[in-house]
């Protein structure tokens, strides 16, 4: 579905990624992760074409998208929920899950936009209470949920998802990852995850990279980065450390 | 001073605010966009009132108004075509500089095609001497057709952002650029719808008030600075608190002659954009965190 060779991307004269290449085939659940600043927000944006790569190609379903425009490669079926949500602060529940069916529009299926919406709030009922509210005065995570469901509108193949569990409670973490495999089950989408937090990330994705300093240093099946003692020490580990203090 | 006068004066300021307020509209839109203030906005009121007026010689009011303000929409979307478009992140003060060069050639086109001669359009309805009573109060016809066009402009507007497709889309741009363009939608053509729509609202404002004030190819500068000194003292960005902003100055520059030489009038704006800018940088209606960083 995805596939990336060599890509190397920066911003200004600071190069951030160096030669990454991976794939992500239909149906997976992948898992990027890595520590920060180490290139996975900008392997994304790269991807969903808000920064041109320096070099390198990405192809999506056979396609070379590497110089394609943002709002095409949304069209195209490749949506990114980007970092921090960004969801339009000032509009409402309702307008922002109308924008997410932007590309749609022209193909005049109103009808099942709307359908797509009310299935968006069977999806995420917190959402279904609050449809004339401002989105800026969700909390986190219903500002999640409307991030998620806003590109789903666009009824993407394949989903990039950006540390969808930053600044979330951790009960709220859970509930955000399990969507993400319900959706999986339920339309049979392909997620492609970027994730800090690397052991909820490894247990529901099926494969996983370690990125590090702009480089892909591992790559496997992610119950086997689960046991891997380089794995555990530098980014599992870490995280129980986090939880004693 | 009798109280008559006294409502004559108010009644000829909110006709003024009302152009002011439309004109800082139009700084709004483009500013929603692209972050940026277009100081060639005055230079579309000028284009729609000159352009009017030529029209006019040879095609009945009406037509050669209409027929202007898709010229001067036009203008606009070409000036953002050639000179916005194609710029790979620009700065926003570059963009800037660029729309106070434009509008420095657009006058002096202008200035080469019409000469320096005043023009008008005709009165829409009546003539100058035709007035209308109100409580004692004599107004021009004239006067009813800039509030009323002016007020159904801002109406529309608001209906237009809204409840329209297009409308939603520039909010949406406006809100949050980069999450717009996620969803699929074509930030460059919402710029360019943007400077049409203020192109055109400034054409028809320079129509409407073309009879009163009279035209001449340098109309845009002032209207420009206390459109600006309107959209500022509102709050950027803010459509309905430009009418409020743009009722404000235009009464208190009427009201300013009872208490200072008609010549001072036009100081009364840069001493409120002053103020503001040291004082409120938001503006009276703003909140904080509105105001983005130039």
């Amino acid at each position: 579905m995805l596939r990336i060779r060599n890509i190397e991307s920066g911003y200004g004269s600071i190069k951030v990624l160096r030669k990454v290449s991976l794939h992500v085939s239909p149906g997976e659940i992948v898992a990027i992760i890595g520590a920060n600043g180490a290139g996975k927000t900008t392997l994304l944006r790269s991807i969903s074409g808000l920064l041109k790569p320096w070099s390198g190609q990405i192809w999506f379903r056979g396609q070379d998208i590497t110089r394609t425009p943002a709002e095409r490669i949304v069209k195209l079926g490749c949506v990114l929920v980007p970092e921090g949500r960004q969801v339009f602060s000032t509009m409402t529940v309702r307008e922002n899950l109308l924008l997410g069916a932007t590309v749609r529009l022209k193909r005049g299926d109103h009808g099942e936009i709307e359908r797509d919406m009310n299935w968006i709030y069977s999806l995420f009922p917190q959402l279904a209470d609050r449809q004339n509210q401002i989105a800026g005065t969700l909390s986190g995570g219903e500002q999640q949920m409307l991030a998620i469901g806003r590109a789903l509108m666009a009824r993407p193949e394949l989903l990039l998802l950006d540390e969808p569990s930053m600044g979330l409670a951790p009960n709220i973490v859970r509930e955000i990852f399990n969507y993400i495999v319900r959706l999986r089950k339920e339309l049979g989408l392909t997620v492609l995850l970027v994730e800090q937090n690397a052991r909820s990330a490894l247990r529901i994705s099926d494969r996983a990279y370690v990125l590090e300093t702009g480089r892909i240093i591992l790559e496997g099946p992610s119950e086997d980065l689960l046991q891997d003692r380089e794995v555990q020490r530098a980014y599992l580990g870490r995280d129980l450390d986090r939880e004693l203090e | 001073m009798n109280i008559e006068l006294f409502f004559q004066y108010i009644a000829g300021g909110i006709t003024y605010g009302f152009i002011y307020a439309i004109v800082a509209i139009g700084f709004n839109i483009i500013y929603n966009t692209t972050g940026i203030i277009n100081f060639a906005q005055g230079e579309f009121v000028m284009l729609g009132s000159m352009t009017a007026i030529t029209l006019n010689a040879f095609l009945p009011l009406p037509v050669a108004i209409v027929l202007s303000v898709l010229i001067t929409m036009l203008v606009g979307a070409v000036i953002e075509i050639l000179f916005f478009r194609w710029l790979e992140s620009p700065t926003v003060l570059r963009m800037i500089i660029i729309t106070i060069g434009l509008s420095i050639i657009i006058r002096e086109i202008a200035l080469a095609i019409w000469g320096v001669n005043v023009r008008a359009l005709p009165y829409f309805t009546g003539n100058e001497v035709s007035s209308v009573s109100f409580w004692g109060v004599h107004i021009s016809p004239q006067v009813l057709w800039v509030i009323g066009v002016c007020s159904m402009m801002v109406l529309a507007l608001q209906l237009f952002f809204k409840y329209s497709r297009f409308g939603r889309q520039m909010r949406a741009c406006a809100d949050n650029r980069e999450a717009a363009r996620l969803c699929g939608i074509n930030t460059k053509n919402m710029v360019t719808l943007s400077f049409v729509l203020s192109a055109g609202m400034g054409a028809t404002a320079g129509c409407v008030v073309s009879p009163i004030t009279y035209s001449q190819y340098n109309m845009g500068v002032p209207l420009a600075i206390k459109g600006f000194t309107v959209a500022i003292l509102g709050g950027l960005g803010n459509s309905l608190a430009a009418v409020a902003g743009g009722l404000i100055l235009g009464i208190l520059e009427s009201l300013s002659v009872w208490i200072m030489p008609s010549a001072y009038k036009d100081a009364i704006a840069i001493s409120i954009l002053l103020l503001i800018l040291f004082f409120r940088p938001r503006g009276l209606f703003g909140r904080k965190e509105d105001l983005r960083e130039f």
